[in-house]
């Protein structure tokens, strides 16, 4: 072959390649969806703060450099699946969307699990709690991120058995999410060698918690496990204090709480409280830059564990696509799973072939107003849960993923 | 379930009763607009919203503590209600009562986006007055002083706004003007600027009980829809146009759902509207009215 | 509502009102038939869903001058056992779908037994009573999902035959159920018992004097309009294969009585109009968040204050106008 043959040849060879890798990639441009509640309950944990967490993700990552177009769109779910269901269908088929993140609530993220199944695209939970996620409805193109009903029930519940809180009354939300965590926390609170004197349930949305309060007094159990969210645990920790539940010497596990809880909360109601997360911003030097980033674009509000979890999920994400070159979704959660996650925020981990990400479980305590020095300084760390006992055993989810 | 102890039992009641009182503050509001005016008050738990956050503005921006803010804070949102009757309401008196209750229905829609929108939902910290907290250890409950506090306020308030409008001349002249305004029209009192005042209080009355629930119940754009309805379900049970009888009918049921709260919690969201639905079927105007 | 419904004394001519009635109903269904070219077709069926809801709800105000706030209950109970019937018992689409509607029918029947009695404010507050406890059972029941609802619905094959996975196959059998409904209300609207409803509406003592048992026509009315709002439920059920706490939801309920109001109670056509543009709101302010809640606070205030005659309302007094002057 002459010369010009040869660099014909290679040209074509090459345009073709790129022409390929290229045209893996959907429209060239790889587009993330960042779908979360921006109106009501859970707006603060996630909210605008994802879709801002999301992007430093995709700065950080230096998408540009590495010759990757990619766009974040955010939507509101308002807590509705159906509502979540839709834009999830409309953004997947007709805005190119390739990866839906965040979605706390799990009604919601149910049925978004399911859409982006079917329809071959990935789906990074970090917002919503449900473990079946991970179990009965795993899916080769979910990953779920950040914590789930298990690892609550199982950090807070053991952590706290261990330390002394071995009487136990549970305050249950009383619907599905309610009973499924009081479920899970009192099967970890038998295991561990405690006892659980008595529950009580609580409609959803309760305003006062006196009444509740006062049969959690008469039972004298040492810990009062709150088995709600929301709004209903920022009451119930309020009328607590009013009732004076720590001076009689009981208290309080809250069972899913988040930093702008405590936020709304204040430290003189939230103080003394027992809880577990997967990302606090002031652990080491890493996270703090991280949360003064964060903060300065987010009107000062520092992350939570939930912002913390849509910022490593797409970093990881990007490094997959970038090293697979497609945006194929099965593909790439497949990827995802191959490589070991880093990121400044977890650290090391990985994510399991049931689609759970693996990573330690932090229990903390709410500090006095006296022992915070700064804004958002709220928690101090009792105690680090490794993180091949944080999350619930690979063979037990009951997940098809799972080869027995 | 059965086997009550009742120190446990009185507990329960004193609670029940506390919120009861709760209620009876709520719906007195309530039933003089409906009462006296004939406008079915949507916004009212928007209003009592306001009243809540507004004393947290108050304390945060200006440094007014909770006893200033239980005279402006009326007074704030009052006046907003005094606008919204003299541009809005006005204009739907020769109508169906119905417009009115979509109206405020719709405005109450909007006022509470918007506070969604500012503020989030997660709800804002508002501290218990100093000189109210702790409380009393009376043997069989530990009773916070603030809920003490709230009994008594709100008995006191509920008390004399019944004999405002049923005993002296004002009220009287209140309760003619909404029978036959032409009439008292032409014995030289201004109608008109009597109604408008009158939702006026009846808003100051609510934006009352928000402020007094700040303290206690978390600061949020959603608290006023939680119990609006739980609230109409009061002054409907009561009797609509009846004043004493919506704050023993608030009481009442505070101390029912109470005792549902203690024997059959899950129950206790329903139990006021089973009520509701079982007194409108046999004495559609309430067990106290008359209309 | 009803000496004060807006646009009830209208119709003078029912020759013009006929021939008005054919021309729009046939500009709409070819409307429906070519808008998925156009418009995604999934928001067309939600639209499609809710018009149906908010034809059978304006049949009890604006025709039947009764204003539920309740009923959310029919939508979202027949949704819950459509969805049950189709998932959990297998059945095939139409049957999920009768099996909901014929829920919402009984439970339109209990209901109107207890409220039918009342009227006015006293109905509407009766109706909300019972909707929250709907509303609460609902949440508690293990079959409905509580939070979570029922999920991954199968769409089935309609007679064994016709696969609804199709999206457009699914779409024109939402457009068939919407238009039956909507013919079943023309129909017994424009019959004697609508004419007697009528009456009644407007002046009952006096229909009672003439002789007629009222409760007996406004029951009726009340579970054909509990019926066909579930008949709308059940089907959103299959589209969306999901049934969630939103659709028996008080706030479900204010939005009904929103579309019927925007559109143009006690018209034909307005419910529908009103709600594409409530469900067309909706969608694209869904990324403003509670920018929703607001414009819908908006319209209801502007509606009351200014617009009491709704859209197809305005639009059928400016046509009546310019017919006299033409």
């Amino acid at each position: 072959m002459n010369f010009k043959l040869k660099a014909i040849v290679a040209a074509a060879a090459l345009a073709l390649t790129a022409h390929a890798a290229q045209a893996q990639i959907s429209g060239n441009v790889v587009k993330i969806g960042v779908l979360n509640d921006q109106s009501s309950l859970y707006a603060d944990l996630g909210g605008p703060g994802s879709a801002l967490a999301a992007k430093m993700a995709i700065e950080d990552f230096k998408a540009k450099e590495k010759g990757l177009t990619v766009e974040v769109v955010s939507a509101d779910h308002q807590n509705k699946p159906d509502v979540g269901s839709q834009i999830a269908t409309k953004w997947i088929d007709s805005e190119g969307v390739d990866v839906i993140v965040d979605v706390p609530n799990s009604g919601v993220a149910l049925a978004v699990n399911q859409i982006v199944r079917d329809k071959g695209k990935v789906f990074i939970n970090s917002g919503a709690a449900s473990s079946d996620l991970t179990g009965a409805k795993c899916s080769p193109n979910t990953v779920h991120w950040t914590y789930d009903t298990w690892m609550l029930a199982n950090g807070t519940g053991s952590a706290i058995v261990k330390r002394g809180g071995d009487t136990w009354f549970f305050l249950t939300s009383d619907y599905a999410f309610g009973h499924a965590l009081e479920r899970d926390t009192e099967a970890v609170v038998l295991k561990a060698g405690g006892k659980v004197v008595s529950k009580v349930r609580h409609p959803l949305n309760t305003q006062d918690f006196s009444s509740f309060l006062l049969q959690a007094q008469a039972s004298k159990a040492k810990i009062i496990g709150m088995a709600n969210a929301g709004g209903d645990t920022i009451n119930t920790i309020k009328q607590a204090a009013e009732f004076g539940i720590a001076k009689g010497g009981q208290n309080l596990a809250g069972l899913l709480v988040f930093l702008t809880d405590v936020h709304g909360l204040g430290l003189d109601k939230a103080q003394g409280l027992i809880l577990t997360n997967t990302f606090y911003w002031d652990q080491n030097d890493g996270t703090r830059a991280f949360a003064k980033r964060f903060a300065a674009a987010n009107g000062g509000k520092y992350p939570t564990m939930v912002q913390a979890g849509v910022y490593a999920g797409v970093l990881h994400y990007l490094k997959a696509v970038a090293a697979l070159k497609s945006d194929d979704g099965t593909k790439v959660v497949a990827k995802m799973k191959e490589l070991p996650t880093d990121d400044p925020l977890f650290g090391k981990g990985t994510i399991r072939v049931d689609g759970r990400k693996i990573h330690p479980a932090y229990l903390v305590e709410v500090k006095k107003p006296s022992e915070s020095k700064g804004p958002y300084d709220y928690y101090k760390i009792l105690a680090t849960i490794p993180a091949d006992r944080a999350f619930r055993p690979l063979a037990d989810g009951g997940c098809e993923l799972v080869k027995k | 379930m059965f086997d009550i102890s009742i120190p446990a039992l009185m507990g329960q009641l004193l609670v029940g009763l506390i919120n009861g009182s709760f209620y009876a503050l709520l719906s007195l509001g309530l039933a003089v607009i409906f009462g006296l005016l004939n406008i079915i008050n949507f916004t009212h738990g928007a209003q009592y919203m306001m009243g809540a956050f507004v004393a947290y503005f108050l304390l945060n921006k200006l440094g007014l503590n909770y006893w200033w803010a239980l005279v402006i804070a009326p007074l704030a949102v009052g006046a907003t209600g005094v606008v919204i009757e003299r541009l809005m309401l006005k204009q739907l008196y020769k109508l169906d009562h119905l417009y009115g209750l979509l109206l405020t229905f719709g405005l109450a829609l909007i006022i509470e986006g918007i506070f969604r929108n500012e503020f989030g939902s997660a709800g804002l910290p508002y501290s218990m007055p100093e000189v109210l907290s702790g409380g009393f250890n009376l043997g069989f409950m530990f009773l916070p002083k603030y809920r003490a506090w709230v009994i008594v306020a709100s008995l006191v308030i509920c008390l004399s706004t019944w004999f405002l409008i049923e005993r002296t001349k004002l009220g009287a002249y209140l309760r003619a003007a909404t029978e036959n305004p032409a009439l008292v029209q032409a014995f030289g009192i201004n109608v008109p600027r009597m109604i408008t005042l009158t939702y006026g209080f009846g808003v100051g009355l609510a934006a009352l009980a928000g402020v007094f629930a700040a303290p206690i119940y978390q600061v949020s754009p959603q608290m006023g829809s939680s119990l609006i309805i739980v609230v109409f379900a009061v002054v409907v049970i009561g009797g609509m146009g009846s004043i004493m009888g919506s704050i023993l009918t608030g009481f009442g049921l505070g101390v029912i759902e109470g005792l549902t709260k203690y024997f059959y919690p899950e129950a206790s969201n329903t139990v006021i509207f089973v009520i509701m639905a079982i007194v409108l079927m046999f004495r559609p105007q309430g067990l106290f009215g008359q209309r | 509502m009803s000496e004060q419904n807006p646009n009830a004394s209208a119709a003078h001519d029912p020759v013009w009102e006929a021939r008005y009635h054919r021309n729009a109903f046939i500009l709409m269904t070819v409307f429906f038939i070519v808008a998925p070219a156009f418009i995604y077709p999934v928001f067309l069926m939600k639209a499609l869903c809710f018009a149906l809801f908010a034809c059978a709800f304006n049949l009890l105000l604006g025709f039947g001058g009764l204003l539920s706030f309740g009923h959310a209950m029919f939508l979202g109970m027949a949704g819950y056992l459509s969805a049950h019937a189709a998932k959990v018992w297998g059945f095939p689409p139409e049957f999920a779908i009768l099996t909901g509607t014929v829920t919402a029918t009984v439970l339109g029947f209990i209901v109107g037994l207890l409220a039918i009695r009342r009227a006015g404010i006293y109905f509407a507050m009766i109706t909300l009573a019972l909707a929250q406890m709907v509303f609460f059972y609902c949440l508690q029941a293990p079959f409905t999902g509580g939070e979570d609802g029922i999920q991954s619905v199968p769409r089935g094959r309609l007679f064994g035959l016709l696969d609804l996975g199709n999206p457009m196959a699914m779409y024109y059998v939402v457009l068939a159920i919407f238009t039956a409904g909507f013919l079943l209300i023309y129909r017994v609207i424009h019959s004697p018992y609508g004419q007697v409803l009528k009456a009644i509406r407007e002046n009952e003592p006096r229909a009672i004097s003439l002789g007629y048992r009222t409760e007996r026509y406004k029951l009726v009315a009340f579970v054909l309009s509990a019926g066909l709002a579930g008949l709308a439920g059940a089907t959103k059920a299959i589209v969306f294969q999901l049934a969630s706490l939103t659709d028996v939801h008080w706030s479900m309920s204010g939005e009904v009585v929103l579309m019927t109001l925007l559109g143009g109670m006690g018209t034909i056509f307005g419910p529908v109009a009103g709600a594409f543009v409530i469900a067309a709101m909706e969608n694209y302010l869904s990324e403003l968040g509670a920018w929703v809640t607001i414009a819908q606070g908006i319209i209801f205030v502007i509606c009351v204050l200014a617009f009491r005659r709704g859209i197809m309302g305005e639009l059928e007094a400016f046509l009546r106008k310019r017919r006299k002057q033409g």
